[in-house]
């Protein structure tokens, strides 16, 4: 247990992985202005990437390892995540109507976040077990949670202060967002 | 020919990635330790950026309107396995500091967006022209973030490997300005960037008002 302990803290702290991996960044910018939209995008984004780091996983030992097909990864990947994100938001949107009022739109973004297809290579380059596998993608997408929130929290109080005209909008959000990172710089070494 | 020509050279300011069109952002964070890095990544994206337009723009009669974004996925995604497995084996280096953002050239934003933005509604030529223009603007940023966060962070100037290290530009008592290379100088040295052509712009366009 302690070994997965360890690993939440390096993926959702040390190894943020929208500060630290760059892997994201674009929702990271585009969907952190106000603080209802980030807590809906990472909820989102929470849910698709533990399911699809499974999925994934599985895809990859069990299809493209036995057919030696592993040089597939990329597209086989992509096409997973597309159809699982494609599935998911049926399902919600039959099973669960409150929920899919509150991710349904951030839904379709997902397929484009390589966040995803990014931690679904991650588990396979560094041979992560199943269990491993599905804690890292749960820890990972719970730090690009915590960064999105952070984030909005910030720059809804751009609204109440001046800043230079060059730099409005995404400019001072970069640079928003290298504060934040240089603060969890202070978290390596931790694990 | 005047619209092919203004299709290609708006990607190299009007438009350029991913300053204008703010798309692509990860790749341009991750990989912008050095000029050459950036530069190579910028080149891969190209590739695949005018092979996928062209692909779409061809195919644009003949893929349904309902799965065209799987279509388009699967065209360039094809594209960027072919990438791969040339870079592994002619560039190995490059392949290895690239490492997982040359698969995640699939999800790079600005490729799918011209897909569904412009080649599925235009003819190849046009395509392929806006395609090469906005991957080598976009090459171009690359290149010109990396240089920066290069000199700043490490004094050098197309560093590649040791064996080819490029020049010392800065004086002998420089003091590297290690931030630089770190993640956090990555979205700093961006923002300051972004912010300058912003100015740029906001200069021409008081002088375009004063006419």
């Amino acid at each position: 247990m302690g070994e997965f302990i360890l690993l939440m803290i390096s993926a959702i702290l040390v190894n943020n992985i929208l500060l630290i991996r760059f892997l994201g960044n674009c929702p990271f910018l585009g969907v952190s202005k106000s603080m209802d939209t980030a807590t809906g995008m990472g909820m989102a984004v929470i849910f698709v990437l533990t399911l699809a780091g499974m999925i994934t996983w599985l895809v990859h030992h069990y299809i493209l390892v036995p057919l030696d097909l592993t040089y597939l990864r990329t597209i086989a990947f992509i096409l997973v995540i597309a159809t699982l994100v494609q599935f998911v938001e049926m399902v919600i949107q039959k099973t669960a109507p409150p929920l899919y009022e509150a991710l349904g739109i951030y839904l379709p973004l997902i397929t484009t976040n390589c966040a995803v297809l990014g931690v679904a290579i991650i588990n396979i380059d560094e041979g992560y077990d199943l269990i491993t596998a599905i804690f890292f993608s749960f820890a990972s997408a719970c730090g690009f949670a915590l960064a999105l929130v952070l984030m909005a929290g910030i720059r809804e109080r751009f609204a109440l202060v001046e800043i230079p005209k060059a730099f409005e909008g995404t400019a001072i959000g970069l640079i928003t967002a290298g504060l934040i990172s240089l603060a969890f710089s202070g978290f390596i070494g931790l694990v | 020919m005047v619209s092919i020509r203004s299709e290609f050279t708006k990607g190299l300011w009007t438009v350029i990635p991913p300053f204008r069109l703010v798309l692509g952002l990860c790749p341009t964070l991750a990989v912008t330790t050095t000029g050459i890095n950036g530069m190579g990544m910028g080149l891969a994206t190209t590739f695949v950026l005018i092979f996928s337009n062209l692909f779409v723009s061809l195919l644009r009669r003949f893929i349904p309107t309902q799965v065209r974004i799987a279509s388009f996925i699967v065209i360039i995604a094809s594209f960027v396995v072919i990438v791969e497995l040339v870079m592994q084996a002619y560039f190995y280096q490059l392949f290895k500091v690239l490492g997982i953002f040359i698969p995640l050239i699939v999800v790079n934003c600005i490729i799918l967006g011209r897909a569904e933005a412009f080649a599925s509604k235009n003819n190849p030529l046009r395509s392929l022209a806006d395609g090469l223009g906005i991957g080598l603007g976009f090459t171009l940023s690359l290149l010109v973030l990396g240089s920066i966060r290069e000199l700043l962070g490490a004094g050098t100037l197309l560093y590649y490997s040791a064996t080819a290290p490029g020049f010392h530009v800065m004086w002998a008592s420089f003091e590297p300005f290690a931030f630089m290379l770190k993640p956090p100088g990555a979205f700093v040295a961006l923002g300051i960037l972004l912010a300058f052509m912003n100015l740029i712009s906001q200069i021409q366009a008081q002088k375009g008002g004063g006419r």
